[in-house]
């Protein structure tokens, strides 16, 4: 019986954790078929890799929002500076490490590195806050990180880095130095490493390690602090250890997801569209979306509302109302209580539908 | 021989002294109670006890170790588990992951080990569900298990605490009204809980209570506060006869 117990729950979280791993392998089956035969549109193909960045943005987001439960409107600030940070260093390491393979799996980890460091760092002062005021301050930060790297300005020539803040001409490159990074300009001629098949691999990692930890003891600690701090902290949890480890740990998935995003791209500039707080309410939606706490729901929500508006094209100047409008509705359909309650009345029925078909055979 | 001894205890906010000159001694094994009227400094005293507050001035000394003015955290890990007069759960989680979450310093593994379910976590989590299972058989709630803390009727969410709190290991329980909001069969049954879980587990017990019934039911010796300061101390008996206590606090 004891055992027994302990089989069903364990299954049950398996079983809820295969569902969605069988769901992105599924979609990433289908998807490779239609490829090729053929029937896929230019513009879906390349919405394919954007598709798997948003999808680990909102995995990750929901790891802050969902599990830790503290709203933070910076994420895209963690994306940030993991697109800049790899892309900086394949940029250097093109000639250095001709394979592709090897050069890109570096260039993951130094990015979600350097955005998890970050995250760590930006956590230890901003943690302390709360609701409001920490999402205020991450905002602040995203804007910060964005600001930051649209005036800075690296060249590399055989001295050594140079670095300056206001043009390449002050950073006295010698003749055989090249630009890096210009300013607004960017990055150009980052190696084009990412594929659709990365990034469905990168995003059954971010899946597998966050449900993981979800389902683990360090989860259950973070969703306590959730909960109840002043009870969790009671019992013996050590609340700043947990809130950094939930807060770094989503920024280094963002920063990941910059990574895929950055390297599927020939230019990489840091402008509002992208890097913006646009972008990090965008993920933000499809967290709330999808279900705060609801690891699969992201994954849906950010297919469907990335999907959306691109579906849409056709309609030209009515595509953003619709694409709102659209918004409106799921949100009400997914989450308001008169229609919860109108979705399980008919889930009963189908059930019990069900029951009478089979009793009559 | 004492588990708990308190010397001198004060705090003040701003110019209102919460708690003044505070001595208690309480044996290993007693269960202890704590009364007087609301707002003598009852809670003060568990919040200064499990290191919510700084205390102003004082000595703390848990089985012979200065506990005074450590972190909460610190404190639990020393010894001291407690409940909360308006109850605390992790409303989100199951009955057993919240005693599961009790069990957080006794029980480890690595993190590592947790997202790439190495045999340590295997072997651990399964520890973890018997050990809490076993506690919640003793508060009757091993049914419940896998039901949300939130979706619990009042009474078993009280109890719930007590197991969430006994999780930890203590040596010095702390039970802040556990009996508010109970109607009379069900404070009933928390006395008889109480009794087991002192025998049970060997278990020393401090608790705040309003409940007359419950206090002389179960309490041997008490400490009545008033304003901060302690009016009276000694056996129940000897307490609940003292004219100046029954003046204060129970009425003529």
């Amino acid at each position: 019986m004891k055992a027994l117990k302990v089989k069903m729950k364990s299954d049950k979280n398996l079983r809820s954790n295969l569902i969605t791993f069988g769901m992105v392998i599924g979609v990433y089956i289908i998807m490779q078929v239609l490829l090729a035969a053929g029937v896929v549109s230019s513009l879906v193909r390349g919405l394919l890799v954007p598709l798997c960045t948003y999808a680990i943005l909102a995995v990750s987001l929901n790891l802050t929002v969902g599990i830790l439960g503290e709203l933070s409107l910076g994420h895209a600030g963690f994306m940030c500076i993991g697109a800049f940070t790899s892309a900086f260093f394949s940029k250097c390491m093109q000639e250095a490490i001709p394979i592709a393979a090897l050069r890109f799996t570096i260039a993951i980890l130094i990015g979600a590195l350097c955005a998890g460091l970050m995250g760590l760092l930006i956590g230890i002062p901003v943690l302390r806050l709360k609701g409001d005021y920490l999402a205020i301050v991450t905002l602040a930060f995203g804007e910060i990180a964005k600001n930051v790297i649209n005036m800075l300005y690296i060249g590399v020539d055989e001295a050594g880095l140079h670095f300056s803040t206001k043009s390449s001409l002050e950073l006295n490159l010698s003749e055989n130095g090249t630009v890096i990074i210009q300013g607004a300009q960017g990055i150009t001629g980052t190696p084009n490493d990412s594929s659709f098949t990365v990034g469905i691999v990168l995003l059954l990692i971010t899946l597998f390690v966050i449900l993981n930890l979800i389902h683990s003891r360090d989860g259950r600690a973070i969703m306590a602090i959730r909960d109840n701090t002043i009870a969790a902290e009671s019992i013996g949890i050590p609340i700043t250890k947990y809130k950094l480890m939930a807060f770094s740990v989503s920024a280094a998935f963002a920063g990941m997801a910059g990574v895929l995003y950055a390297h599927n791209l020939s230019t990489l500039s840091a402008t509002p569209k992208n890097f913006g707080y646009n972008m990090s309410i965008m993920i933000l939606v499809f967290v709330v979306l999808g279900g705060i706490g609801n690891i699969r729901g992201s994954v849906i929500a950010a297919v469907v509302l990335t999907l959306l508006p691109e579906l849409l094209r056709g309609l030209n100047d009515y595509r953003m109302l619709i694409y709102a409008v659209v918004l409106i509705a799921m949100m009400l359909f997914n989450w308001a209580p008169a229609c919860i309650q109108w979705r399980e009345k008919m889930v009963y029925r189908l059930k019990s539908r069900k029951k009478l078909t089979k009793e009559a055979e | 021989m004492a588990i708990l001894e308190i010397r001198n205890l004060g705090i003040s906010f701003g110019g209102l002294r919460a708690v003044d000159d505070f001595n208690i001694e309480v044996k290993k094994g007693c269960l202890y109670g704590l009364i007087g009227p609301n707002g003598a400094g009852k809670t003060t005293v568990f919040n200064l006890l499990t290191g919510v507050y700084k205390p102003s001035e004082g000595i703390i000394t848990l089985d012979g170790k200065d506990i005074t003015g450590k972190r909460t955290i610190d404190i639990n890990h020393a010894g001291i588990a407690r409940t909360f007069q308006n109850i605390r759960l992790f409303k989100e989680l199951s009955v057993a992951d919240n005693v599961k979450a009790g069990l957080h310093s006794q029980l480890r593994y690595s993190t590592m080990e947790g997202i790439l379910r190495l045999p340590g976590y295997r072997r651990v989590e399964k520890q973890l569900q018997e050990q809490a299972l076993e506690l919640l058989r003793v508060f009757d709630l091993e049914g419940e298990g896998e039901v949300l803390a939130a979706n619990l009727p009042y009474g078993k969410q009280r109890k719930l605490e007590i197991a969430r709190a006994l999780a930890t290991k203590p040596k010095l329980l702390l039970l802040d009204e556990p009996a508010a909001g109970m109607n009379p069969n069900e404070t009933q049954e928390l006395m008889e809980t109480i009794k087991f879980v002192r025998e049970h587990f060997d278990m020393t017990i401090i608790l705040i209570e309003h409940d007359m019934k419950l206090v002389s039911g179960i309490c041997e010796e008490l400490t009545v506060l008033n304003f901060g300061r302690v009016l009276c101390q000694g056996t129940t008996n000897e307490v609940l006869n003292n004219p100046e206590v029954i003046r204060a606090y129970l009425g003529e």
